[in-house]
């Protein structure tokens, strides 16, 4: 059985998988990492989406041999301690999520899609969320939530750069 | 040296502490409150069925039926037996004693056909997906590999997927006594007079497709027991009504048997339900002492989750000239698939209420045939019969409206129940307390720029324009809030529509709420808390809200049909009422005044005309000591209440779509969506707005995307959610939506009730834009779901044709076939073949 080695939210765990274990079963059922659900078995509604390297995969999609090696965030780890992650908190305020099955992938692929438009459309959002179904909401308040989001994040950069940029005394 | 225990100390200590904390002023009722739910569910913290991990535990897997209709002749489990990790399996046979049947609990007639339901077949499959046997194993993979040598034969038996067909004369049985379930008739008025020398009928057949509910979460069930009592985890919606089945299935006493639905990611009714895989996790523990889990996979759910709608409808109004509404007559046929599960009969006789709209008329006929087909059973699935009767109605107004030439607002204008008319009784029998239908309608055709659309309408139309422009508007009201109790046993409905609650006040001034309702999604921890909050005078953030675990809840009717605020939200606010009773008269005992004179306010009891007042915290610290209470008065401020309504609740609203349609692609796509709600008073305009938003996008996605599709056969085609077309947000518009508030008469918060109106209403506007978007080709239908390929084809069907006008009203006046003694074979018109082999697959 292959031993692999994966950062999943800050901490290094080796484990033995078989070949055909799902990246989602071993976060979830090995792990304990439960925040990411499976809403389907065919990589379609996109529930379990999670960061694998910075960029946002669907891990029912992904097997665990290939996650070797790698960094994984998923939406346990995007908070900073106690202080949401300004798209966790734009959801909230935005009233996007009802049963909230879809919600944590919905966060992962809308902060993965700002990295190439850090401003979307509306119609950038819709499009950029297009491999996550949700069937509560009619998606109205998460494509608000997400614009928020974005504006708040990089209102957050620009704090943290400016902040970078203060020369220490 | 110990200080005596003084009460008055405490609540300093405590106060110093920031335990004690002050109400504010702000009313919490109708305040656009944040959810206390989100917390949970965007840091990934959630109890999800699945995420239960117990000590031992091990994985169920079935094996499911590949054939729709087939005798079971031999089932070999034993090289299964010998797989790794396998720990036990079990075929039909295996449990065929103690298996039970699952319920149904709705026998609508007296005459009802319900066949034996085993939760694993025994002798015969009846649709594919049916479980046949199953694995235990140490590990969901393990459990998975060894159904592969699970050894089944199947003598295959024709299968009947159409329910037409089902009810030929010679047609496969589904069952030994036949593919008719039931026949259930309802009347009001005289239905002959209003047919008679009516000036115009319109007679249509509606398709109303099956559709997969569809939520989020897949059903999971984790069963555990320690030899004497049973704890049942379930993503399901009914918790107790689950137990109280359960208990009766399986033998399990109900006082030894807990049921807990976690946080449960979405029902729509999907999980309003008594599972095979609840049944049998029970039974598998109780065999073999250990932790059990089942968790569903989405082919597997498409496959097994009950469906929703599957009905074929044909409505015929009569009216006069000037488009009053004389009468309508509704046959139904119901496809109740291969077995009746909780509710399935019901289903249609829900919606026979309200196939008369919001309209006003002298007669109504109602006949329903509930009817066995080799397919997936069907039951509730949000709005369950009224979202069925809102689409004919409201599409076969419009078709009124086209045949007489008169735009489709305005027929409905001349025919609904104005504002000064409530309460109103209907011929259906219902009483209606309150309603502005002329005020929703006002709101959303100002918001939507209606004559503007209408104009730019009429210029495509004069261009022939390839894109066409529809517009559609549904209105409609619901029948919600279900109780009341002795309404339901009149239509037998096998349990009541009460509902609990308890409050009861913590030493510390905290609340504690308990619900019967059990949310998947509504946000009711957060609704609630307002409801106590404002009632109690408490600070919103004082109070919890428990619910969905039958140790702790321990009576309730549970969540479905829009019913939890209009029932469960009064029982909470009553048990509120009773807490401050029973507060007022210790206020009065320590304050040495009369209970008339205590006044209450800001969660202060104060007596009138002094400034001497106890806050409910101090008061309810005051009891946990206990040290000075009036005679007879027992320790703690808790109350109980249990409401039963007495009439349901009427939701009613208008929306209106527009609609762009190239006919040369039969795409469609919707310009702007405007709905106004009039869901009586509002708790939280943010929830409200959320579950609107919602219901519209599930009714667009019947009008557009959605259906489960069999072939002849009776194999599923659409068992992924790739072949099932769930709509993504690429795929919807922004909603425009708002409200006009009539508060509902029934209840003391004067809500309605909001979960369903959504889906209500949307089906059936976007239809009515579609076909209103292609009049100029002749189009008088498009079946749903209106998909690119079905659109394009109706276009080059009716052929260049310019604009006829209304067709003459001789073609239309004949009701052709059964109307009365229920003899649905000799049924005449479109059946629901088309469509259910094919086409599955378009967006």
């Amino acid at each position: 059985m292959p031993r692999i080695t994966i950062t999943v939210d800050g901490i290094t765990y080796q484990e033995d998988v078989e070949p055909r274990l799902l990246l989602v079963h071993l976060l979830r059922d090995r792990l304990g990492k439960t925040g990411t659900p499976i809403g389907c078995d065919t990589g379609n509604c996109g529930a379990c989406t999670v960061m694998l390297d910075g960029v946002s995969v669907k891990s029912c999609s992904v097997l665990a041999v290939q996650s070797d090696e790698s960094d994984v965030v998923t939406i346990e780890g995007l908070a900073r301690g106690n202080e949401w992650h300004p798209m966790q908190k734009a959801f909230h305020e935005e009233h996007a999520l009802q049963c909230g099955y879809c919600t944590p992938g919905m966060i992962m692929a809308a902060i993965d899609l700002l990295r190439d438009d850090p401003d979307p459309s509306e119609e950038t959002v819709r499009e950029g969320l297009e491999g996550n179904l949700c069937r509560c909401t009619g998606y109205c308040n998460i494509v608000r939530a997400v614009r928020r989001g974005a504006r708040e994040m990089s209102q957050r950069s620009a704090g943290e750069r400016a902040e970078q940029e203060v020369p220490t005394p | 040296m110990s200080e005596q225990l003084d009460a008055g100390m405490i609540a300093e200590q405590i106060a110093e502490s920031d335990q004690l904390s002050r109400p504010t002023d702000a009313r919490e009722i109708g305040r656009a409150r944040r959810r206390k739910e989100d917390a949970r569910l965007v840091t990934g913290r959630t109890t999800w069925t699945d995420n239960i991990q117990l000590p031992g535990m091990l994985y169920v897997a079935f094996l499911r039926s590949p054939m729709a209709h087939a005798r079971i002749t031999r089932v070999d489990t034993s090289a299964a037996r010998t797989r790794p990790g396998v720990v036990a399996v079990y075929s039909g046979q295996d449990f065929a004693d103690e298996q039970g049947s699952l319920p149904c609990a709705w026998p609508v007639t007296e005459d009802i056909v319900i066949p034996d339901h085993p939760p694993m077949a025994v002798n015969e499959v009846r649709y594919a997906g049916e479980a046949v046997a199953c694995v235990v194993a140490t590990d969901r993979y393990k459990a998975a590999d060894a159904l592969e040598a699970i050894e089944v034969d199947y003598e295959p038996l024709e299968a009947v997927v159409d329910m037409t067909e089902a009810l030929t004369e010679g047609s496969p049985k589904v069952h030994e006594s036949g593919n008719k379930a039931f026949t259930w008739k309802f009347a009001g008025g005289d239905i002959d007079a209003a047919f008679r020398d009516a000036p115009v009928v319109i007679d249509r057949t509606y398709v109303q497709q099956r559709l997969i509910p569809s939520a989020m979460e897949p059903r999971a069930v984790v069963a555990t027991t320690d030899g004497e009592t049973f704890t049942l985890y379930s993503a399901t919606q009914i918790p107790h009504v689950l137990r109280v089945m359960l208990a009766l299935t399986t033998g399990i006493p109900e006082h030894r048997l807990r049921v807990i639905a976690p946080d449960v990611g979405g029902g729509f009714g999907s999980k309003l339900q008594v599972t095979a895989e609840e049944v049998l996790g029970l039974l598998i523990t109780r065999r073999l002492g250990k932790p059990v889990k089942w968790t569903e996979s989405r082919s597997e759910g498409n496959l097994t989750v009950h469906h929703g709608r599957d009905q074929l409808q044909r409505i015929s109004i009569a009216a006069e000239r000037d488009g009053r509404i004389r009468g309508v007559r509704v046959d139904l046929l119901a496809d109740m698939g291969a077995y009746l599960m909780l509710v399935t009969p019901g289903i249609p006789i829900l919606g026979a209420f309200m196939y008369n709209g919001i309209y006003k008329m002298d007669a109504y006929d109602f006949t329903c045939t509930g009817v066995f087909t080799t397919k997936m059973p069907t039951d509730a699935y949000r709005g369950a019969g009224r979202p069925e009767a809102t689409f004919a109605i409201e599409r076969a107004v419009d078709e009124l409206a086209h045949e007489l030439g008169i735009d489709p607002i305005e027929v409905r204008r001349r025919n609904w129940i104005t504002h000064e008319e409530f309460p109103y009784t209907t011929i259906c029998g219902l009483t209606y307390d309150s309603g502005n239908y002329e005020a929703a309608t006002d709101k959303a055709l100002a918001l939507f720029g209606y004559d503007k659309l209408r104009a730019e309408q009429a210029d495509r139309r004069d261009r022939r324009d390839p894109v066409q422009l529809g517009i559609g508007v549904s209105t409609f009201t619901e029948m919600c809030g279900l109780a009341p109790s002795r309404v339901l046993g009149s239509l037998s409905y096998g349990a009541g529509g009460w509902e609990h609650s308890s409050v009861r006040m913590l030493p510390t001034g905290k609340v504690e709420v308990i619900t019967g309702t059990s949310p998947h999604g509504q946000g009711h921890e957060t609704a609630w808390s307002q409801i106590v909050a404002d009632t109690l005078g408490v600070p919103f953030d004082d109070v919890s809200v428990l619910h969905g675990d039958t140790s702790i809840s321990h009576k309730g009717m549970d969540t479905y049909g829009s019913r939890s605020l209009v029932v469960g939200g009064i029982a909470v606010l009553q048990a509120c009422e009773k807490v401050k009773d029973k507060a007022r008269q210790l206020a009065a005992h320590m304050l040495e005044a009369s209970a008339d004179d205590i006044e209450f306010a800001g969660g202060s009891f104060n007596v009138r005309g002094t400034g001497s007042g106890k806050t409910i915290q101090e008061l309810a610290l005051a009891t946990f000591a206990a040290h000075d209470l009036p005679d007879g008065f027992e320790p703690g401020l808790d109350a109980d209440a249990t409401f039963d309504p007495d009439n349901f609740s009427f939701p009613h609203g208008t929306h209106l779509c527009a609609i762009e349609v190239d006919t040369e692609t039969g795409e469609s796509k919707i310009r702007s969506y405007v709905a106004v709600d009039d869901v009586g008073s509002v708790v939280n305009p943010l929830i409200v707005e959320g579950q609107v938003h919602g219901g519209i996008a599930q009714g667009i996605a019947q009008a557009l995307f959605e259906e489960a599709v069999y072939d002849s056969e009776g194999n599923m085609l659409t068992t992924t959610m790739a072949d099932y077309l769930i709509p993504s947000a690429s795929d919807l518009p922004d909603f425009t939506t708002d409200r006009t508030e009539t508060p509902a008469t029934s209840n003391p918060l004067g809500v309605k009730g909001v979960g369903e109106a959504g889906t209500i209403a949307s089906t059936p506007a976007v239809v009515n834009a579609i076909v209103d978007a292609l009049r100029p080709y002749g189009v008088h239908d498009v079946r749903m779901p209106c998909t690119p390929e079905r659109v394009w084809r109706t276009v080059a069907e009716a052929g260049e044709t310019a604009w006829a006008g209304p067709p003459s009203a001789g073609d239309t006046t004949a009701w052709v076939g059964p109307t009365a003694a229920g003899d649905t074979t000799a049924w005449v018109g479109p059946t629901a073949a088309e469509g259910t082999e094919s086409e599955g697959g378009d967006r």
